[in-house]
């Protein structure tokens, strides 16, 4: 068994116990994916002598006794739009050219306070808009399942990178299921925490209401632990929390006696895939076998879902990108007359075409005349959807879906039909416009080998809950430790 | 919706984009399509609800009023596209 088969927790005692030194990991790490990385795409940065350098240090602080958290030494890769110091951070966007932050994420320096190794910077959507990473200024990311097929977005790099065995846990966003739809796609587990638990200081704003930052990992554990390393208040972040955290993986038992779990059934019609569907529901009779009580219920808002989260997160995005000017940071075109040219030149040839849709839609549902039709509107219509969650969590511990209606499309499928793309988003975004925490949990695969992901939601600061869930299904099933075989792409 | 290149036009220019005919052209029917779709909620009754736009009941978040270093400008500098090690340049906005 090659080191890069164990999870990040058994790697993390396996240094513990000192069988393996976080040098050897990191290298074995840096191997993998100087062997994939040109397949597959899933970093845009890989910092080789940077990583090693960083796991010498952190070998010293272990052996010193200094660091002795269950992820010390535990290689990961982080998402291409949370800030890293001296870094370059790029959003997958051309007009970032080669930003390097003058300063560390929260996310960032929680990270190396749990003794992680920073291997390099993941692949996504540019500004983390798309569901396929195909939007990357850096070119597409590839399925590690099927590289004709798209590993999903925006976090797209880091589902691929933890599927194909390239780091033992990747840090991701989710803004409307950027984190739980690769995760589903790529057959990996991905959580996105309730809003306000992670700091998003540093995190490169997207929609500011719905971002949350959240990790992809092979197993609910591995996901526990390293939610427990990054949770937490912030003052610098004005929308986190503060609450207790830090105590999700002691709290992992597998035990569901008395859990009630709602299959809301609107969540399973027209659309739906039907090995998707038939999976999904599998999976429901597995968490039954473990002492959970299970029955059907209704969330009837799923038709509103899509159309609200486009409407808040393209307004927000307008605002949030407004400050991308040629001007402070980043890449300037050439060839312009004077100040409104520059801006124009700049923004025009530095998004793509995802990006400037959406800035544009935002900027149309903010502008006079349309902002009490379409902007307050969906703020109305989120208010609705929130207390449709809030009814259903009045009966349910937990709710069961699926992540996606399909599993990965072929690369290129999706770009040629904007609304297409969009509606593929049914099932996560209503997630994020309530705030929730939700996870994706590999539960098969369906007749092309490519893997199906199922999706618990919990109430707000629920994540207990989601991830001993979780947690117990994977004690049932062997679908998380599913490797991929790559192959050309033709199934 | 109607969606013509004439608002399409007009919100290029609230969002500073200056959109090549060809891609102006194949923008507006998309956002035809997605503005249309998204007409959708008119069948939703909201007169009564209240726009919520955090899901936490959020508050003002104050702190204590302390000194703190700021970014050396260099450090901030070092990202200008053209800086001249003092300030930002570009082009002359005033005559």
């Amino acid at each position: 068994m090659s080191l890069l088969d164990l999870t990040a927790l058994e790697l993390g005692r396996a240094i513990k116990r000192g069988e393996v030194s976080v040098p050897e990991a990191t290298q074995a790490a840096l191997e993998a994916i100087q062997a994939k990385n040109a397949e597959n795409n899933a970093f845009i940065t890989v910092l080789n002598d940077r990583a090693m350098e960083q796991a010498a240090e952190i070998q010293k602080k272990i052996s010193a006794g200094e660091l002795t958290g269950p992820l010390a030494g535990v290689p990961l890769a982080i998402k291409d739009n949370i800030c890293t110091k001296g870094v370059k951070t790029s959003c997958a966007s051309k007009i970032l050219g080669d930003f390097q932050p003058p300063y560390d994420a929260t996310l960032t320096e929680k990270i190396n306070a749990a003794g992680g190794v920073v291997l390099g910077k993941l692949n996504m959507d540019e500004f983390a808009m798309g569901s396929t990473s195909e939007t990357s200024f850096y070119g597409p990311t590839k399925n590690p399942w099927d590289l004709g097929r798209v590993p999903g977005g925006s976090s797209g790099g880091a589902a691929a990178a933890v599927a194909a065995r390239e780091c033992w846990y990747a840090i991701g966003s989710d803004t409307g299921g950027s984190i739980r739809q690769p995760a589903s796609y790529c057959g990996v587990t991905g959580i996105k925490p309730t809003y306000g638990t992670v700091s998003r200081y540093g995190l490169i704003a997207y929609a500011s209401s719905l971002d949350q930052i959240g990790p992809l990992a092979r197993t609910a554990e591995d996901c526990a632990a390293v939610l427990d390393a990054i949770q937490g208040k912030d003052p610098r972040d004005g929308t986190s929390l503060d609450v207790p955290c830090g105590h999700l993986l002691e709290g992992l038992t597998g035990d569901l006696t008395g859990m009630k779990i709602g299959i809301p059934t609107d969540c399973f019609g027209d659309g739906l895939d039907s090995q998707v569907s038939e999976k999904v529901l599998a999976a429901a009779q597995v968490l039954k076998a473990r002492g959970a009580q299970v029955e059907q219920c209704s969330l009837p808002i799923m038709e509103y879902v899509v159309p609200t989260y486009y409407i808040i997160a393209a307004a927000e995005a307008s605002s949030n990108l407004s400050r991308f000017d040629g001007v402070k940071y980043g890449w300037r075109a050439e060839g312009y007359e004077d100040l409104t040219d520059l801006y124009n030149k700049t923004r025009t040839e530095g998004f793509g075409a995802e990006v400037k849709r959406r800035i544009l839609l935002g900027t149309f549902v903010l502008s006079t005349g349309y902002y009490d039709a379409y902007y307050k509107k969906a703020l109305q219509v989120k208010a609705v959807i929130k207390q449709a969650f809030d009814a259903a969590f009045q009966k349910y511990d937990l709710l069961l879906m699926p992540v996606a209606p399909t599993t990965a499309p072929r690369l290129g499928e999706s770009l040629s039909n904007p609304l297409q793309m969009y509606l593929s988003d049914i099932y996560t975004v209503s997630v994020n416009l309530a705030g929730l925490p939700g996870i994706s949990i590999p539960c098969g695969l369906d007749s092309k080998g490519m893997p199906v992901g199922a999706q618990l939601i919990g109430p707000a600061l629920g994540e207990q809950k989601v991830l001993n869930a979780a947690r117990a299904f994977q004690l049932d099933t062997d679908y998380h430790k599913l490797v991929p075989t790559i192959k050309g792409g033709d199934r | 919706m109607k969606i013509t290149e004439e608002m399409v036009d007009y919100v290029s220019i609230l969002s500073r984009l200056k959109l090549p005919q060809e891609e102006k052209t194949r923008m507006t029917g998309e956002l035809e399509q997605i503005i249309g779709y998204m007409d959708i909620l008119n069948q939703l009754d909201t007169s009564k609800i209240e726009p919520m736009s955090h899901t936490f009941p959020v508050k003002n978040v104050l702190r204590e009023d302390e000194v703190v270093p700021s970014f050396p400008r260099e450090a901030l500098l070092q990202n200008a596209p053209v800086p001249d090690g003092e300030a930002y340049l570009v082009p002359k906005t005033v005559e």
